[in-house]
């Protein structure tokens, strides 16, 4: 058990910056989440941490160690791979030992912490199986269990679900988050799932183009984006953008877009009064759409035009068409619309986000 | 509609793999039929009236007899033997952890390295035997068995070291990162993890370069001089064709025994060896 510090961490190859300046505090027993989409470097520096890839620039500590220079079997980590890398050539007991024999464990040790493992994993009629025998779930309980045999400082996931079917997928989720309660052990975890990233990690730290866009508790990333990227990557379905204008009226601050008039609540207006004139985009997540009453203020209503019904059961989520934008509501499965006809729907005011058109940066 | 398909599977495979079986086997039954068939036999006019070119009414092992009684034939096959098995496993070591180079370490200039070592597979060997007889004969190895030892791996290692890269990169590298975490060095996880799933990839290097030595003839042709100091192959044409005669009773004879090895070494190890050239692992 022990912190992690990334400290000014880059990565360069030939002629790609693939991390750059990466500075992260991972506290003892946390379990955070690297998340963005493919080449955002989050894999990169997860095999740094493990020592796989070598640092360009920068320094990485595990516990109180400067771990730089250090080769992967010194590091004192573990890892599960996305292809689960298991030794094809030995049995799952022979796996899942293999880390301890190379470090020399007295061999009742070593059978003792196998048996444990196996049976928190729930795998113990395998330990005789090869690798081959077993399905995709049980290969990834094997690939997890041979990673905590090891008590290792750090666990490092490198997108361990994604080889798995979407309901085993689920499963395997829950187990991971309920393992690492009962381990405490740090864990840094990869994945492009935003999904798993929210429900995994204490923190999720999101990644683009190498640089971190923003580290927060996920319900912190969910509200509080720091800018466009976060808040388009975060939330399925993913945050509605509109281009609008700002304007002032009668003393208050309005977003116009062709078929929109919001006028903005006065507690987020201070912050948009120096974009007058100028165009911002504004994002309102789905749930914050709902068809309007008469207890909504006009100022928040606006006229659409459904386009797409998709009803989920627990949900409705409408497709609607607002001027020349189209918009995702999330209304109650109670809610009677049809294609092509109008609906008036309302914003949540309090839940308005506005990105600077031009740095993406929330306003 | 079935019987269509059934006539059409006659035409497109039965016929046609008949035939390429009876092609491939007919000249090791030709030489099967000529080793065990009398003398008598062997050099009748093709127009005599009892003549029967594909078979044998009177089989005899004489031509064996006199193969293993009065040419060096043991000798030759020994020498064979020795020759073919230390050139491959010197061969083997070398394209072993030069091909696991090539298909895993980053260093610069491996690209190019690659392709030089397999462009030295390419030169023949009716070229390279002129220079390498003048590096043999400086090191006065000429007529010894490590003329040949030390000249075979100038094929063999390009070959092997090429068959086993192409091995290598099928082994997804996880599997030694992941030994790599769990506590084994570089070099342990080479030998403890990528060698042990490498096995049928090493059994087909060690196959082929086995036979490709086995059946080398020009190096042996022209590096040995003894008879007693001669290869299989060479030994059965410089010694069982004396100007215009051929002994084509012990010619066949010796073709036979000779081919037997090399017979043994691929049934024995032929699953291996199909998993070897058409990748690793699964999973």
């Amino acid at each position: 058990m022990a912190q992690v510090m990334l400290k000014a961490l880059n990565k360069k190859y030939d002629e790609v910056h693939a991390v750059k300046d990466v500075n992260l505090h991972i506290r003892d027993k946390e379990f955070i989440v690297l998340v963005g989409p493919s080449g955002c470097g989050k894999s990169t520096t997860l095999r740094m941490v493990a020592g796989l890839e070598e640092i360009t620039a920068g320094e990485i500590h595990i516990g109180d160690r400067l771990v730089n220079d250090l080769p992967p079997k010194d590091r004192d980590i573990a890892m599960v791979f996305q292809n689960y890398a298991l030794y094809p050539h030995m049995t799952v007991y022979d796996n899942m030992a293999f880390g301890l024999k190379m470090r020399k464990f007295p061999k009742p040790e070593i059978e003792k912490r196998v048996k444990d493992a196996a049976e928190i994993l729930g795998i113990q009629e395998l330990l005789k199986r090869k690798p081959r025998q077993l399905s995709g779930g049980q290969r990834q309980r094997v690939a997890v269990g041979r990673a905590i045999v090891r008590h290792p400082q750090v666990f490092l996931f490198d997108e361990p679900l994604s080889n798995l079917d979407a309901k085993l997928r689920v499963q395997m989720r829950v187990e991971l988050k309920k393992l690492h309660d009962r381990l405490e052990t740090t864990a840094i975890y990869v994945t492009h799932d935003q999904v798993e990233a929210m429900t995994l990690g204490d923190r999720v730290v999101v990644m683009k183009d190498g640089w971190i866009q923003q580290v927060g508790e996920p319900l912190e990333l969910y509200g509080q984006p720091t800018n466009k990227f976060v808040a388009g990557f975060i939330g399925s379905p993913a945050m509605n953008f509109v281009d609008v204008g700002i304007n002032e009226a009668n003393g208050s601050v309005v977003a116009e877009a062709q078929g929109l008039r919001l006028t903005v609540p006065p507690g987020r207006a201070g912050g948009l009064r120096p974009y007058k004139g100028q165009q911002v985009s504004l994002g309102v997540r789905p749930e914050d759409v709902h068809v309007a009453t008469a207890a909504d203020p006009a100022h928040l209503a606006f006229d659409a035009n459904v386009e797409v019904v998709e009803p989920l059961g627990s949900e409705i989520l409408l497709d609607v068409r607002v001027g020349r934008a189209t918009i995702v509501a999330r209304v109650e499965p109670s809610v009677r619309v049809k294609v092509h006809e109008g609906v008036r729907l309302a914003v949540n005011g309090d839940r308005l986000h506005f990105f600077d058109a031009k740095t993406e940066q929330a306003i | 509609m079935i019987i269509e398909r059934r006539w059409k599977k006659w035409v497109y495979f039965y016929i046609p793999l008949t035939l390429f079986v009876i092609g491939t086997l007919f000249p090791f039954y030709w030489m099967f039929v000529t080793a065990i068939r009398p003398d008598a036999e062997l050099y009748r006019s093709w127009r005599a009236v009892n003549n029967a070119p594909f078979w044998t009414l009177a089989p005899t092992l004489d031509h064996f007899r006199d193969l293993l009684n009065k040419t060096t034939f043991p000798q030759w096959l020994w020498n064979t033997f020795f020759i073919a098995v230390v050139s491959t496993i010197i061969s083997l070591f070398c394209g072993l952890l030069a091909g696991y180079a090539l298909a895993r370490l980053k260093f610069p200039m491996a690209g190019t390295l690659g392709t030089s070592i397999f462009v030295t597979y390419l030169v023949p060997p009716t070229l390279l035997f002129i220079p390498l007889a003048d590096i043999i004969r400086n090191f006065q190895l000429g007529n010894t068995p490590w003329a040949l030892i030390l000249t075979y791996p100038t094929f063999l290692i390009p070959f092997c070291t090429w068959l086993l890269m192409g091995y290598f990169k099928t082994i997804p590298k996880e599997l030694e990162e992941c030994a790599r975490i769990d506590g084994a060095t570089r070099f342990g996880a080479m030998v403890r993890i990528i060698f042990p799933i490498a096995v049928p990839g090493i059994l087909s290097a060690g196959i082929f370069a086995f036979t490709l030595s086995w059946n080398e003839f020009i190096y042996a042709l022209v590096f040995l001089s003894s008879p007693e100091k001669k290869t299989v192959p060479v030994g059965v044409v410089s010694e069982l064709i004396r100007g215009d005669i051929y002994f084509w009773g012990q010619l066949m004879a010796g073709a036979l025994l000779g081919s037997i090895p090399v017979a043994v070494v691929y049934s024995f190890f032929v699953e291996y060896y199909v998993t070897g050239l058409t990748g690793s692992v699964k999973g």
